[in-house]
């Protein structure tokens, strides 16, 4: 059995920063914000501990700045924010993108739009994590339910923008960030870290930043300071990191950045299937809301209600594979967010007609209640 | 233990719910249990509603919110309207002495958890100490030494025989009832 801590009382936000400082994070700069403040303030107590650097900047944007070019020259590097802050990153977070740098963005998500509800839950940000800065891009979005699974996704997020060069979000909402509950934690020379892959100099005459060497898409990175210079930009590319504007060029770079992440969907996606083998009805969910259903669907399991879940951990890419292969038996789809329907309409492209996509969907600032879930299926199986 | 038991923690923004609610939720597991901690507050920093839930099993808990609490502190009057009705079957409401009474169908136990805290510590800040001795020794929900230890983990240096002081006053408080 892997060792594991004693068990203690631990808030989500702070295993966030437990798991990010196990994943490697020897930088953090941030601005911050309810409901992710104490992100910040354990990054800024842990960091210099273990020889690593907080800053906190004068704002948002320069915080994305900060992040990308403490990335550049080799440190693994985070910042938190919650909705009104995730929009200010935005430009930065494209830049991250094209730039290919890899870094990670916690977004705990609080009631919007604008400053909307300070201090009350939402998951009403799952769309702004996809497509919330512009352009044909690629992200990966992971979303913890459980005060463990916040340790666990944020080495994953660290794991896989470290893997693939990209920019990973984390996308909590307030419940799960300021929950408390108890925790184990496993011994850290137990888990798998990954760290950005580099040339081989001596196979390689002249260093070129955006070449696919190894043909995976991903290029090899060297660190700033590391003794070679180069170029980056935000403009289009190509391999020496030089802007171009040829189409030929263009379309290389951004077909290598969609291939790099849908070549490599099964290594990417997880989500979690709870008594789906038979059901008629199956409730997608994630996040805090996921562990309502979660009771819900063991409530009406014991009342014979033919009811399952998937839990999506990864919501981008979204996991199309989880709805295409539910059983014949299913007929009804549930998708519960704290939000007015943003997943629900991905749900539905991938069910392609073969489901009913039911919405349940409460936006006031409260978490959806196992009670409201289980009224909603009640409601679809009666009708069906 | 049955399978959920919840306390709700209401009061307003600086009586030090969530740090009670923390105690609790850690003192029950130094005993072994499972818990979870979690709060609701408005963007002030004193004043405004606030609440700090708990929940304590010895099984896995999926859903994190307080439903139907089998206690409910309530330390203001705003509190208890808000919150008088939603409690659990044999549920008992435990308020301050400074709240006025109201009609319920739950049984009401007034204690004087800010006066306590006041006259009898010095410092109106532990009443939230006061309160979690009450809520130990009248629940037994979680031991005396798991709160204990708790507090020491989690009050601010130097503040320590303050609190556990403060902490046996409410333990006093409900061994009288």
């Amino acid at each position: 059995m892997t060792m594991t801590t004693k068990p203690r009382l631990m808030q989500g936000n702070e295993a966030c920063v437990e798991g990010a400082i196990v994943a490697g994070m020897r930088f953090y700069a941030g601005y911050p914000i309810t409901p992710s403040t104490e992100i910040a303030e354990l990054a800024a107590e842990k960091l210099p501990k273990v020889g690593g650097k907080f800053i906190q900047m004068e704002d948002e944007i320069a915080s994305m700045g900060a992040v990308i070019g403490a990335s550049l020259a080799g440190l693994k590097a985070m910042t938190a924010t919650s909705g009104p802050g995730f929009s200010l990153k935005q430009e930065n977070i494209g830049f991250a993108c094209i730039a290919e740098v890899p870094c990670v963005i916690v977004n705990v998500q609080r009631g919007g739009p604008s400053t909307g509800l300070p201090t009350l839950p939402a998951q009403g940000d799952v769309m702004q994590a996809r497509w919330g800065t512009h352009g044909d891009h690629p992200i990966i979005v992971l979303s913890p339910s459980y005060v463990r699974e916040v340790f666990d996704l944020t080495i994953r997020a660290f794991n896989l923008s470290e893997k693939y060069r990209i920019p990973c979000i984390l996308l909590m909402d307030e419940v799960v960030g300021h929950l408390r509950e108890k925790v184990e934690l496993p011994d850290p020379t137990t888990l798998k870290i990954i760290n950005r892959k580099k040339p081989d100099l001596s196979k390689i005459g002249h260093y070129n930043p955006y070449q696919d060497y190894d043909g995976d898409g991903i290029p090899p990175m060297v660190n700033f300071g590391d003794g070679i210079p180069y170029h980056v930009t935000g403009l289009i590319h190509d391999i020496t990191g030089f802007p171009s504007t040829k189409p030929e060029v263009t379309e290389h770079l951004i077909s290598r950045l969609m291939r790099k992440i849908y070549n490599n969907i099964d290594d990417i996606v997880e989500y979690e299937k709870f008594f789906t083998d038979d059901a008629e009805t199956v409730i997608v969910s994630f996040g805090s809301t996921a562990r309502s259903a979660i009771r819900a669907v063991k409530i009406l399991r014991k009342e014979g209600q033919k009811v399952g879940l998937i839990r999506l951990k990864t919501i981008w890419p979204f996991p199309r594979k989880a709805i295409q292969e539910l059983p014949s038996t299913t007929r009804n789809i549930i998708v519960a967010e704290m939000n007015f329907g943003q997943l629900r309409e991905v749900v539905e492209a991938a069910s392609r007609g073969r489901f009913d996509i039911i919405g349940l969907n409460k936006y006031n600032g409260e978490l959806i209640s196992p009670d409201e879930v289980i009224a909603k299926v009640r409601e679809v199986h009666k009708n069906a | 233990m049955e399978e959920r038991f919840e306390i709700r923690l209401s009061g307003s923004g600086g009586q030090g719910l969530i740090l009670a609610g923390i105690i609790l939720a850690e003192a029950a597991i130094l005993d072994g249990k499972n818990a979870v901690q979690s709060q609701s507050y408005g963007p002030e920093a004193r004043g405004g509603a606030s609440r700090s839930e708990v929940i304590i099993s010895n099984t896995d808990i999926d859903y994190p919110k307080v439903t139907k609490p089998k206690i409910l502190l309530a330390l203001t009057d705003e509190a208890l309207h808000k919150f008088k009705d939603n409690i659990a079957d044999e549920g008992v409401i435990i308020i301050d002495s400074s709240v006025k009474k109201v009609d319920t169908p739950f049984k009401i136990i007034q204690l004087p958890i800010i006066e306590t805290a006041r006259n009898k510590i010095g410092k109106s800040m532990v009443a939230n100490m006061v309160a979690v001795g009450v809520i130990t020794e009248l629940t037994k929900a979680v031991s005396r030494e798991g709160v204990e230890k708790a507090i020491l983990n989690r009050v601010p240096k130097g503040t320590e025989e303050l609190n556990i002081k403060a902490f046996n006053a409410g333990c006093n408080l409900a061994e009288q009832i």
